[in-house]
């Protein structure tokens, strides 16, 4: 198992190198221009000029090597530099990877949007999970009875209406609908800025992050629900199922014991494989929102041609979706004896 | 407040008691926090670094050049007591220079002095070749800036410069504190990010949270001028979403006070405004949605020729064809279809300030089918079988291009169909706004290329004076691939009488006289139909009832006047 981790690992080097020049490529190659959305009062020569200033001048595997060496090299070192006070190099004037539009850090950047994405999207990962696992369990012991068909009818309304109708919907009866005084009220804008320190202000972090949050723990549990019914289905037409209702196990120790603890190996890594979208945001529901968290981050990147912004942060979501696919496999393995790798 | 002022005038010595009263019920920040929501964030607080609308208007609250321009386009002094002219001997008898003189005794919000140093500062920070100032069109013309005494600035100009109010004049180039940005001239600039996020300044607030492209929070700055002033003690500046959210939030909801560029269909406008929570207020500078005719042949057989002056347009050369185009356009049905409030019709390309706004081009709002099908008849394009005129083998099919953006589909779909009654067949095409207006010399599709027949976008120039903005279509300006395709001249326009006109103007200051030639430039490019006017844009913006003091501005910062907002009792 360790051998098997370790070797993944060191596959993961020349894969994510790869990535992460194909990102490159592609933003590279992709009709844009980071002054494209300046005033058209800004003279062509002036955005010559700052073009230039970007650096955007130089050749394209200059421009790749160079982030290269300020993202493997640079930005580790200032982490240390941040984390631990070691300063290795001239650690004053470091060159970091530097945002156009915002001329800041994009590491710093990201650093402030994780609170609030893990807040709405990682809660509604949760609240999702939660929901859905009972859902598919009840679903699956009861087949085709109403709960059944009720379950299946919320995951395909959670599964094909899109967040962008859903969260709207949500606002215009919550937020405009809803008289301000009511205590349904719930605000359609989302204060980044709000900081909880006592019960009434998590009192308004709960109210401001719960809208958001429902409208994707819906879409979440839609999709677990199916897989964890699925899976349970599976297990309870097992023969060990029969043989430990034939050995007298009372009804419960062989439902939540036997079959759920079986049925839970796909869904967790389900689960797993699913961790990564939270880093990323949800670019939709963010927006409607008002969120800004990663998604809304890069979506800015994409509109404003800022592209060491999207190159990191895409370059972070691959590492995160490689990393998770690691994760899934290994726990396969501890969850599933049977399974081995070496 | 104006009543009592009127009677404390009236009364004279009674004036002083009356105001001294008023300051202790006015004290600075009186009226709590204000909510201001952007649908684009702020990504810096530094208009040199950046030039996008949000970014100035997000920094215009901070720091503030010399002079504001105010909501009818006029000069209003800021840091200085009066606005120099040739009158008062601010501005040299030869137009080469323009001195100006800081007010005394102003501060910045970390309480030291304000001094022509920093002015001097500022012009070099932009000018600095290796930064990358996006405000540098502001200094184009100026040899040197240099501080006489502390609180006295001369700018001198490589040559005359009827209008010297280019630099620190209006939002985008304020002054910085020079102590604050001293380590970050020229390829540091960037690098100072504590610097851009949070600059000091001289403005009614000052930045007590930066979070770059989300929300910036804001405090009173206790070393404001007007001590009673800015009536708020904090402003939420908060960006993302859309501008339908953004409207919600301040129409329906009322949980934000003021939401900007609102560019939302009339009716959905109409129908938030309708609940009574806020109003939608616009303004009109000279933003105008227009049709820029190609006068060169953009056939792709001409290789690296085409669209350029070497070959001529094989039918929009002919004056009929072009002004056939503009009569059979409905002018008043597009404002209503595309910008409701926000919109008024126009047949000048240079609609304002009031003054250059050319009465001689009347008569455009009336759509005429049958009179451009008869002019069009009489120049002998005759309509063949297939619906479609042609003349000697040419058909008059246009291709026709714009960026991507709901209102300018919907135009193209209208227009099409007007053309299609009198036989021009027309071939939509609609390409990304940042590829559009972006200048990446390898893609086919930006502005300036114009490999198409007409392209639709809108266009303005930056404070009140045209002269830079009418230049645009000299001889000079045509994109080329010699000029790397830079230039504005999108019609590839060129006409020694019109070249005479820029000329004239760049030797004149008087304002009535440069108003003549402004309007002249204008006739010659709207009565030869080289350029066609649509819609003459306003900015949209909405206020809840309870905020009061919002002068909505075109020439300026939308925010320009922030320290005289206040809640409504």
């Amino acid at each position: 198992m360790l051998n098997f981790t370790l070797r993944r690992l060191m596959f993961t080097i020349p894969t994510l190198l790869l990535i992460s020049f194909i990102i490159f490529i592609v933003l590279d190659l992709a009709p844009n221009d980071p002054t494209g959305n300046l005033p058209l009062t800004i003279p062509p020569e002036v955005r010559a000029k700052i073009r230039a200033s970007l650096g955007l001048d130089a050749p394209m595997y200059i421009r790749y090597l160079l982030w290269c060496q300020q993202f493997f090299i640079n930005e580790p070192l200032n982490l240390m530099n941040e984390w631990f006070g070691w300063c290795i190099g001239d650690c004053e004037n470091r060159l970091r990877v530097s945002s156009w539009a915002t001329r800041s850090p994009v590491v710093d950047l990201i650093a402030e949007r994780m609170p609030q994405t893990l807040w709405v999207v990682g809660m509604s990962y949760v609240v999702g999970i939660m929901i859905a696992l009972p859902i598919g369990v009840i679903s699956a012991y009861k087949q085709y009875s109403w709960f059944d068909q009720a379950g299946t009818f919320v995951a395909m309304v959670g599964f094909s209406v899109p967040t962008f109708f859903t969260g709207v919907l949500l606002i215009v009866i919550f937020s405009v609908w809803m008289p301000n005084d009511s205590i349904f009220w719930l605000p359609s804008i989302y204060d980044t800025t709000h900081e909880v320190t006592d019960w009434s202000s998590f009192v308004f972090q709960i109210r401001q992050i719960a809208m958001p949050v429902m409208v994707l723990a819906l879409y979440n549990a839609a999709q677990i629900s199916r897989f964890m019914r699925a899976s349970m289905l599976d297990n309870l037409s097992q023969d060990y199922v029969r043989t430990a209702r034939a050995k007298g196990l009372r009804e419960k120790s062989v439902l939540l014991v036997h079959v759920l603890r079986n049925s839970m190996i796909p869904v967790v890594t389900v689960i797993a494989l699913g961790i990564p979208q939270v880093f990323g945001g949800a670019i939709i529901t963010e927006q409607i929102f008002k969120v800004n968290g990663l998604g809304q981050l890069l979506i800015i990147g994409i509109e404003g041609a800022d592209i060491p912004l999207v190159q990191t942060l895409t370059f972070l979501f691959a590492v995160l979706i490689v990393m998770f696919n690691l994760v899934a496999d290994v726990l396969y393995g501890l969850l599933d004896p049977r399974i081995r790798y070496d | 407040m104006t009543l009592k002022y009127l009677v404390a005038g009236t009364l004279g010595a009674a004036m002083l008691s009356t105001t001294a009263l008023a300051d202790a019920h006015m004290a600075q920040g009186r009226d709590g926090n204000v909510n201001i929501i952007y649908w684009q964030a702020a990504s810096i607080m530094n208009p040199y670094l950046s030039g996008g609308t949000k970014d100035l208007n997000a920094s215009s609250m901070v720091i503030e050049p010399l002079a504001h321009y105010d909501e009818t386009g006029a000069m209003v002094p800021t840091l200085v007591d009066e606005i120099p002219t040739v009158g008062n001997g601010g501005v040299s008898a030869d137009l080469t220079s323009i001195t100006w003189k800081l007010s005394e005794g102003l501060v910045w919000s970390d309480g030291s002095a304000v001094t022509s140093a920093d002015v001097v500062f500022t012009a070099n920070y932009c000018m600095d070749e290796t930064g990358g100032c996006q405000q540098l069109a502001k200094f184009g013309d100026v040899e040197s800036v240099e501080a006489l005494d502390d609180l006295t600035v001369k700018i001198t100009f490589t040559g005359p410069k009827p209008f010297p109010y280019g630099p620190f004049v209006g939002s985008t180039t304020p002054i910085l504190q020079a102590a604050q940005f001293a380590d970050c001239m020229g390829i540091a600039a960037p690098t100072c990010t504590d610097q851009n996020f949070g600059p000091i300044g001289t403005g009614p607030f000052t930045v007590t949270e930066f979070r770059a492209n989300d929300a910036i929070t804001l405090a009173a700055n206790e070393n404001y001028r007007d001590p009673s002033k800015p009536a708020f003690a904090t402003v939420n500046f908060k960006g993302g979403g859309d501008a339908a959210a953004a409207g919600r939030a301040v129409l329906e909801t009322g949980e934000f006070d003021y939401a900007w560029n609102l560019q939302l269909a009339p009716e959905i406008l109409a129908d938030m405004e309708a609940k009574g929570v806020g109003t939608v207020h616009s303004s009109f500078g000279p933003l105008v949605e227009r049709l820029m005719i190609n006068l060169t042949n953009p056939s792709a057989e001409l290789g690296d020729e085409r669209s350029t002056v070497a070959h001529p347009h094989p039918f929009m050369t002919d004056m009929a064809v072009r002004q056939a185009l503009s009569m059979a356009i409905d002018r008043p049905l597009l404002v209503e279809i595309g910008y409701g409030q926000a919109g008024k019709v126009t047949c000048n390309v240079l609609p304002a300030p009031a003054i250059y706004d050319s009465p001689n081009n009347a008569g455009c709002e009336v759509q005429d089918i049958a009179g451009a099908n008869a002019l069009l008849d009489a120049a002998g394009w005759v309509m063949g079988a297939d619906g479609v005129r042609a003349k000697d083998g040419v058909r008059l099919s246009i291709l026709y291009q714009t960026s991507t953006n709901a209102v300018r589909q919907d135009f193209q779909a209208l227009i099409k169909q007007w053309w299609s009654e009198i036989g021009v067949e027309t071939e939509l095409k609609n390409i990304s706004g940042g590829v559009f207006f972006g200048g990446d010399q390898s893609s086919p599709d930006t502005f300036q290329k114009l490999f198409a027949d007409l392209e639709m976008y809108a266009n303005n120039f930056d404070g009140t004076d045209p002269e830079a903005y009418m230049g645009s279509w000299a001889c000079d300006k045509i994109p080329s691939p010699e000029n790397a395709w830079l230039g504005r001249n999108m019609p590839r326009h060129c006409d020694p009488a019109y070249d005479a006109l820029v000329a004239e103007m760049a030797g004149t200051a008087d304002l009535n006289e440069r108003a003549r030639l402004a309007i002249a430039m204008n006739d010659m490019l709207m009565q030869s139909y080289t350029i066609i006017p649509l819609v003459h844009r306003g900015n949209v913006s909405g206020v809840v009832n309870t905020l009061e003091g919002v002068r909505l501005n075109a020439w300026d910062s939308e925010l320009w006047n922030i320290a005289d907002w206040s809640r409504a009792e």
